[in-house]
């Protein structure tokens, strides 16, 4: 086996008090494609990032070909031949696809540029990569595979050593995903070092010589492809306990509150039925981008949809956000500070806006709207110095506090909550672990949108996973657990859907 | 425990002084003082009614641009809008006086006729930037071309003036009023009161402040950002009409220069007023000394010969440079 060409040897990693990374030990290998998988926040990113020098590492020492090296810049590590292709594509899209390849390395002819020369050295690359695109195409023209060749092309156009590749066929179809392969053992075959990155546990197995797992930050199992199955893979990036951090879950009713039937949005979601009953925890789970969001977003209104939904017996016409929440429907958004929150408006303005129209016929009332600030803050236990400070300033749990609030502030029956945590501390999650589980045993009916698997299996009785914009099961009762969940997730399917039946 | 923390500042923060909320004031104050120093005569109500009447088409007109400002958008076209709504008014009132005669159900359907047809032109503008979703820059700028050739055609490249003796019994809606007070002031007074409460204690107001803030908080609370919008422009053009009521009494014409950069100024006293250009956050009362600003910095230069005249754009323009370097002072000390 070839001597490693990167590699990290007790990496650290901190933002501010919060270590992420713990000592982890990589090493990439001229000629091996080693896989790097974990759940969301396990340190991929982190570490992808650390070895293409875009961060440093707060402890332990990188390794370029066995000595100690500092990278001062992702443009440092790149002049050594590590190229790192990210999820959301580097591209200038008004520029043509032959420019972008020779960004910032234009090939010149004295003082001018040479676009003879580097168009054609952009199709040679094209060619290579069976890609069917036109050199001087505009990058904003192309579908999102063909983008995705072109970060390739322009990270072949340089002399590649190490390849490190974030999720490439998350956005892929199938067909591109066989090109991406073959042309991944051809750069394996050429001696490069790929670093791989994928949800997809079969792809894992197919492509990759050697896997290693993150999970919370730390390396937990490292071993060639050869003796790992995916279920132990699964099992490895999860086999988390868990704690009393949840609340008892109530137990559903019988009355059915909302029913979605053969609800599809164009290209995102594809005929999705559910049922929630009064008093019941629904959670849905999946990875990033299997199309929660969009589903829920359609149920409320907020995007065009077709298929049926109905509200306590009643037909929810589409597209209509004000009418779903009048008839006690509400979505609480994952996009705190994009969609949820006015970051330079005051609390009381914030609480209010949906609702403006009960507070005052002409004019607003000011003091009700004081009033039902007060009684969010006691009833939210919100924190805040200022009552009239930007929200913006405010922490990401008292955010998410105030959010809830404002959702809330309709009193809705049925509640889809997207992300109910992320990126708040453990001691505001438990208390909005604890009043999700108290609104269900109000009688309000709630779907839980999480990528924390603990969450869904904490709070929900019964969970739903989506895969590709399909729902592709549920689990309920003793079958929620973390590996059947993952399962499903990954596409790995029927096994998990059957345990359901 | 929690309520302790929060519950003390209720009202209005005092310490914290706000240099983008008393700079506009400051700078108005000033401009008094300055004014008294150079002229015995600028205090006189003569030149005060007259710096009044004047900036109260502008003032009338920036009130509404403050909402369509203030929910993000951008309306150029208001000067040519103003300057077409009073060539169509003149030239159907001269119209119909050939078969009504110089009476007033003349000069009502031609007060009619203008609110209408600024209220139409606004919702033209509207449709264009909500429904077909062509940026409000692009939309306005191509109706103000449009607007400005339209009254050049109906004017045939002169002037449109309206009757003689028509213009006698109109008159008075500019010249006349109560208590000393003449219309063009009241008007405007009227329009700023009503403005200032719509912006501030309104839902309306509210959701254009929520709108220009970020849309899509707007869109996810529920709001029909659509709506509003289409609403601000609207208003804008019905106060371009009201505006033009008051105008066309003032010189009983209208030609291809009426209203000429009108739009800008109404842009620059809701700017220099601590509007925020890119929206969010907007105060009719700021618009309103915005307005006089303009005014007084052309009036005291016209009252004195320490600086010519002539250069009157220039210090406006400096001004309005001015007011948004405070206003970005202001924005990232918080």
């Amino acid at each position: 086996m070839a001597d490693p060409i990167l590699s990290l040897n007790g990496v650290s990693k901190s933002f501010g008090p919060i270590e992420v990374l713990h000592g982890v030990d990589f090493e990439l290998r001229p000629g091996e494609i080693h896989a790097l998988i974990g759940e969301n926040g396990a340190g991929k990113s982190t570490t992808m990032k650390i070895l293409g020098g875009y961060i440093d590492a707060s402890a332990g020492d990188i390794r370029w070909q066995g000595a100690p090296v500092t990278f001062a810049s992702s443009d440092e590590a790149e002049a050594r031949g590590i190229v790192m292709i990210h999820q959301e594509f580097n591209l200038a899209e008004h520029l043509g696809v032959d420019q972008n390849v020779f960004l910032g390395r234009e090939i010149k002819r004295g003082w001018r540029l040479d676009p003879k020369a580097m168009r054609a050295r952009t199709a040679e690359l094209l060619a290579q990569l069976e890609c069917p695109v036109d050199p001087s195409a505009k990058v904003s023209g192309l579908s999102v595979p063909a983008k995705q060749m072109v970060e390739i092309a322009k990270a072949l156009s340089r002399d590649l050593r190490v390849l490190i590749m974030d999720e490439p066929t998350a956005v892929l179809t199938e067909r591109d995903c066989e090109i991406l392969f073959r042309q991944i053992d051809r750069l394996r075959a050429q001696g490069v070092a790929i670093l791989y990155t994928s949800h997809k546990l079969s792809e894992v197995k197919r492509i990759c010589d050697r896997v290693t797992v993150l999970r919370d930050g730390a390396m937990v199992r490292s071993a060639p492809v050869s003796e790992i199955t995916e279920d132990e893979m699964a099992a490895a990036m999860v086999g988390r306990e868990l704690s009393d951090l949840y609340p008892a879950k109530a137990v559903p009713q019988d009355e059915v509150m909302l029913e979605v039937e053969g609800l599809s949005v164009p290209g995102l979601i594809e005929n999705a039925s559910l049922t929630l009953r009064r008093g019941e925890v629904l959670g849905i789970g999946g990875l990033v981008g299997a199309g929660r969001t969009e589903l829920a977003e359609a149920i409320a209104g907020l995007r065009p949809r077709s298929g049926r939904v109905r509200l306590m017996g009643e037909t929810l016409p589409a597209g209509q956000v004000k009418t779903a929440m009048e008839r006690g429907l509400v979505y609480l958004t994952e996009d705190r500070k994009g969609a949820g929150l006015l970051l330079d408006k005051g609390l009381r303005e914030n609480l209010t806006l949906p609702l403006l129209e009960r507070f005052g016929t002409v004019l607003i009332d000011r003091k009700a709207e004081e009033a039902a600030l007060d009684k969010a803050i006691a009833d939210f236990a919100i924190r805040a110095p200022e009552r009239d400070m930007p929200v913006g300033n405010l922490s990401g749990g008292n955010q998410q506090k105030l959010l809830l609030a404002k959702t809330l502030l309709s009193d809705p029956q049925v509640i889809l909550i997207d992300e109910p945590t992320r990126g708040i501390d453990i001691g505001t999650k438990q208390q909005i672990y604890t009043l999700i589980s108290g609104l269900a045993a109000a009688g309000h009916a709630i779907i839980v949108i999480s990528s924390e698997m603990p969450e869904l299996i904490g709070l929900a009785s019964r969970v739903l996973v989506m895969h590709a914009g399909r729902i592709v099961g549920g689990l309920e009762g003793d079958d929620v657990n973390e590996g059947a969940i993952v399962r499903l997730a990954m596409g790995l399917g029927e096994t998990g859907k059957e345990a359901a039946a | 425990m929690t309520m302790a923390t929060t519950q003390k500042s209720t009202g209005r923060p005092g310490r914290r002084i706000d240099l983008q909320v008393i700079g506009p004031i400051l700078a108005l104050i000033a401009l008094l003082l300055i004014g008294m120093a150079l002229n015995s005569n600028f205090l006189s109500y003569a030149n005060i009614t007259n710096v009044l009447a004047r900036s109260a088409f502008i003032g009338i007109i920036a009130v509404g641009m403050t909402f369509v400002i203030t929910a993000g958008g951008l309306d150029l076209s208001v000067g040519s809008m103003a300057a077409f709504v009073a060539g169509l008014m003149i030239l159907v009132m001269n119209l119909l006086t050939e078969s009504m005669g110089v009476t007033l159900p003349v000069i009502l359907i031609g007060i009619a006729l203008a609110l209408l047809a600024g209220l139409v032109a606004g919702f033209i503008n509207g449709i264009l930037i909500t429904r077909v979703g062509i940026e409000a820059f692009i939309v306005t700028l191509g109706t103000m071309g449009i607007y400005r050739s339209l009254i050049t055609w109906l004017a045939d490249g002169g002037t449109l003036s309206l009757g003689f003796e028509m213009r006698e019994l109109y008159r008075p809606v500019y010249y006349g009023g109560i208590a000393g007070i003449s219309w063009p002031i009241i008007a405007f007074v009227v329009v700023a009161v009503l403005g200032e409460i719509v912006m501030r204690h309104t839902a309306f107001g509210r959701h254009c402040a929520a709108i220009g803030s970020n849309e899509k908080v707007a869109r996810y609370s529920s709001i029909s950002v659509l709506k509003v919008r289409l609403a601000t422009y609207v208003l804008l053009g019905l106060l371009v009409g009201f505006a033009v009521v008051m105008y066309v009494p003032r010189l009983g014409s209208a030609s291809a220069s009426t209203g000429l950069l009108w739009e800008l100024e109404a842009i620059a006293a809701v700017i220099i007023g601590g509007t925020l250009l890119k929206g969010g956050f907007g105060r009719v009362w700021g618009t309103v000394v915005g307005v006089l600003i303009l005014s007084l910095i052309g009036n005291i230069l016209n009252l004195t010969d320490f600086v010519s005249p002539y250069l009157n754009g220039a210090i406006q323009g400096a001004v309005i440079i001015l007011a948004v370097v405070l206003q970005r002072k202001g924005s990232t000390e918080r």
